[in-house]
């Protein structure tokens, strides 16, 4: 589920708020949007993927939430990785262009 | 009554916020749904799309890698070939052929519009596989380079008549105030996806089986929904219901023995029968243990397969994982809206069905649909259904005159409620979770449990149809609660109906498979429902 949302990181596009297929996130007036709806979260990691500011972090539980420190996981550079995988973003390239799949179909 | 609760009484008033007009109305954004809405445009129709979340985002293929059934002519005869024995000879030659040849024209029409296909290192492009985010971020810029109006987060809660039949819909915007809306439409696409019952399998939780719901208020009939007993492996608590990669698994009990005969194909149940008997069952990819380009190339072939791992901590070739399967309903199935002609057309004039929200039998039999076939049947049904409804809307466009919208009476959309009497929409949703989701009712199916459910369900919808509403939840998710229940009731009907093992329809007290069951069923009817054997044969090639 979606746990955190980094507010000193978000640029306040409100673009998790437009994607989220589940309506998770509240827009607010000058402020960045919160995580209004977690239990909703069916864990797709859109808002991640289109969070333009890696300031999303879904965790792999879809069921519960779990502690999840924001200083480790932006050490760690696991926010916002979903984002870099599929190549989105200023100064990366769309990785369906390397995708591999058709290696598994001709074995 | 409180301001949240108004929509129900607002909907049964006919009282909109926003009223809109189009020759075509396509209810679902996803694959199916802007091909549809695409082709409907290039045929001359004005064309309103509707989606329950965001068109680009929502559903089942947005966030996952995607096969595409994409075979080259000369390949095509032994592709149908392989299907048809797992599908228990339920598909037919015909509809293979013409979704694998419109398939492949669609997809070379992506490649056309920049889809960033792999070139391997000889030069040849393959397009067998679609990555769901950039696949569905083009079709939406597709749609909007074609100007047509797409309203998000708009769910669709019910379909609108006129004299003539059916003639829109209405629903709410949840991100607007959750302001009523209708639109006017002289033809309707549902391509609102299957039904996963809110399982949290990737992706599925907008699919709730909205549009069987509407297509069948308004009358039409399904077919196949005895085949909607998919479940996908996922480690145990994660949402990601990528299954092709446990072909390199070996699965263990807690202990770390081999469990004899688990695997990620036909080994399933086996994995069913021990979780059901409350063991832990653990996976490893061991196989591919050794094999570092191979592990280099299943990361970039499925992303997020691995995204869940690396937020777990875990090594899949090293390390032993628990495991779960997770449901996945008809979206894996191949059970849905019954097509009665090759333009994607249903039982009711001027109401089209496209991708999951139909039968996938045509190509698939009783046998999942899910990955590439599902995908190709997406791209075809959509761009079938699109160019008919536009058809049959230019034909008979009524939008010019005076048309009185008329809505039917509906369960869950109530002028009147009582709340202490009344059955919420997330209490419903438990209770219907609670019969279709266990492995010893759904998976392996018998007579006696799926009987004593399918009671249990009838008498859900008796209760449902006098006190279903708003009370624990919005409207939205009281409408698929409702959706969910009369899938759920279609589903052990048509499973009771099929006294044999065909497909992924597996009967414990019927394991053989009956020549003389080669034949669909059909499903209708809400209050009081019918299984009927399909008059329209089929043939064992």
């Amino acid at each position: 589920m979606i746990e955190v949302l980094v507010e000193e990181r978000c640029v306040e596009c409100n673009l998790c708020v437009k994607v989220c297929p589940l309506n998770v996130f509240e827009k607010r007036e000058n402020q960045p949007p919160v995580i209004a709806r977690q239990s909703d979260c069916q864990t797709c990691y859109m808002c991640e993927l289109y969070c333009p500011a890696k300031a999303l972090y879904v965790a792999a539980d879809a069921e519960d939430t779990v502690d999840v420190s924001a200083d480790e996981i932006i050490e760690t550079g696991l926010i916002g990785s979903y984002r870099k995988d599929i190549g989105w973003g200023k100064g990366y390239k769309s990785t369906a262009s390397q995708d591999t799949a058709y290696k598994f179909y001709l074995k | 009554m409180s301001l949240e609760f108004d929509h129900s009484y607002k909907l049964a008033n006919q009282n909109y916020d926003v009223s809109l007009k189009a020759d075509v109305l396509v209810i679902g954004g996803g694959p199916a749904g802007t091909w549809a809405a695409l082709t409907a445009t290039e045929n001359g129709a004005s064309v309103i799309l509707v989606d329950k979340g965001y068109c680009g985002s929502s559903g089942a293929t947005a966030p996952s890698g995607n096969g595409v059934w994409y075979i080259p002519e000369d390949q095509r005869g032994e592709a149908m070939k392989s299907r048809e024995a797992l599908g228990g000879y339920l598909s037919e030659r015909k509809w293979m052929e013409r979704v694998l040849q419109r398939t492949f024209e669609n997809v070379n029409r992506l490649d056309e519009w920049g889809y960033p296909f792999p070139i391997d290192e000889h030069g040849v492009k393959h397009k067998r596989s679609l990555q769901g985010p950039e696949y569905m971020r083009l079709m939406r810029r597709k749609l909007n380079k074609a100007k047509i109006k797409i309203l998000d987060h708009s769910p669709a809660l019910e379909l609108l008549y006129d004299g003539y039949g059916i003639a829109g819909a209405a629903g709410v915007q949840t991100q607007e105030n959750n302001q009523t809306w209708a639109v006017q439409a002289n033809s309707i696409v549902i391509a609102s996806g299957g039904c996963a019952f809110l399982s949290k399998a990737l992706g599925c939780n907008v699919l709730t089986g909205d549009g069987y719901l509407f297509a069948s208020e308004a009358g039409a009939d399904l077919s196949g929904m005895e085949f909607s007993n998919a479940y996908a492996i996922t480690p145990k608590y994660s949402s990601i219901t990528k299954t092709a990669f446990y072909e390199w698994a070996s699965f263990t009990y807690e202990d770390g023995s081999i469990i004899e005969g688990a695997g990620s194909k036909r080994g399933r149940s086996v994995i069913a029968k021990k979780l059901s008997e409350g063991q832990k069952v653990f996976a490893q990819l061991d196989k591919a243990q050794n094999d570092h380009d191979l592990q280099k190339y299943m990361r970039i072939a499925q992303p997020n397969f691995f995204l869940q791992f690396d937020r777990m901590g875990i090594n899949p070739f090293e390390d032993r994982f628990e495991v779960t399967l997770r449901f996945e309903g008809t979206v894996r199935g191949t059970g849905g809206i019954r097509i009665t002609d090759e333009t994607c057309a249903t039982s009711v004039p001027g109401l089209f069905a496209a991708g999951d929200a139909a039968t996938r039998e045509l190509i698939c039999g009783g046998f999942t649909g899910g990955g590439s076939y599902n995908a190709a049947w997406a791209i075809s049904s959509g761009y079938w259904s699109g160019e008919a409804a536009a058809k049959y809307a230019l034909t008979y466009n009524r939008n010019n005159h005076d048309r009185t919208l008329t809505r039917k009476q509906v369960v869950g959309i109530n002028e009147h409620h009582t709340p202490g009497e009344t059955l919420g929409g997330n209490e419903l949703t438990k209770l219907v979770q609670a019969e279709v989701t266990p492995y010893n009712v759904n998976l392996f199916r018998a007579e006696e449990k799926l009987t004593s459910s399918l009671l249990t369900l009838n008498n859900l919808w008796k209760e449902a149809k006098s006190h279903l509403g708003e009370k624990d939840s919005d409207l939205v998710r009281v409408r698929e609660s409702a959706a969910m229940l009369a899938t759920s009731r279609w589903m052990y009907s048509a499973a009771l109906q099929r006294t044999e093992t065909r497909g992924m329809h597996k009967r414990l007290d019927f394991p053989k498979t009956d020549d003389h069951q080669q034949r669909r069923l059909i499903t209708s009817g809400l209050d009081e429902i019918q299984v009927n054997w399909d008059s329209h044969s089929l043939v064992n090639i």
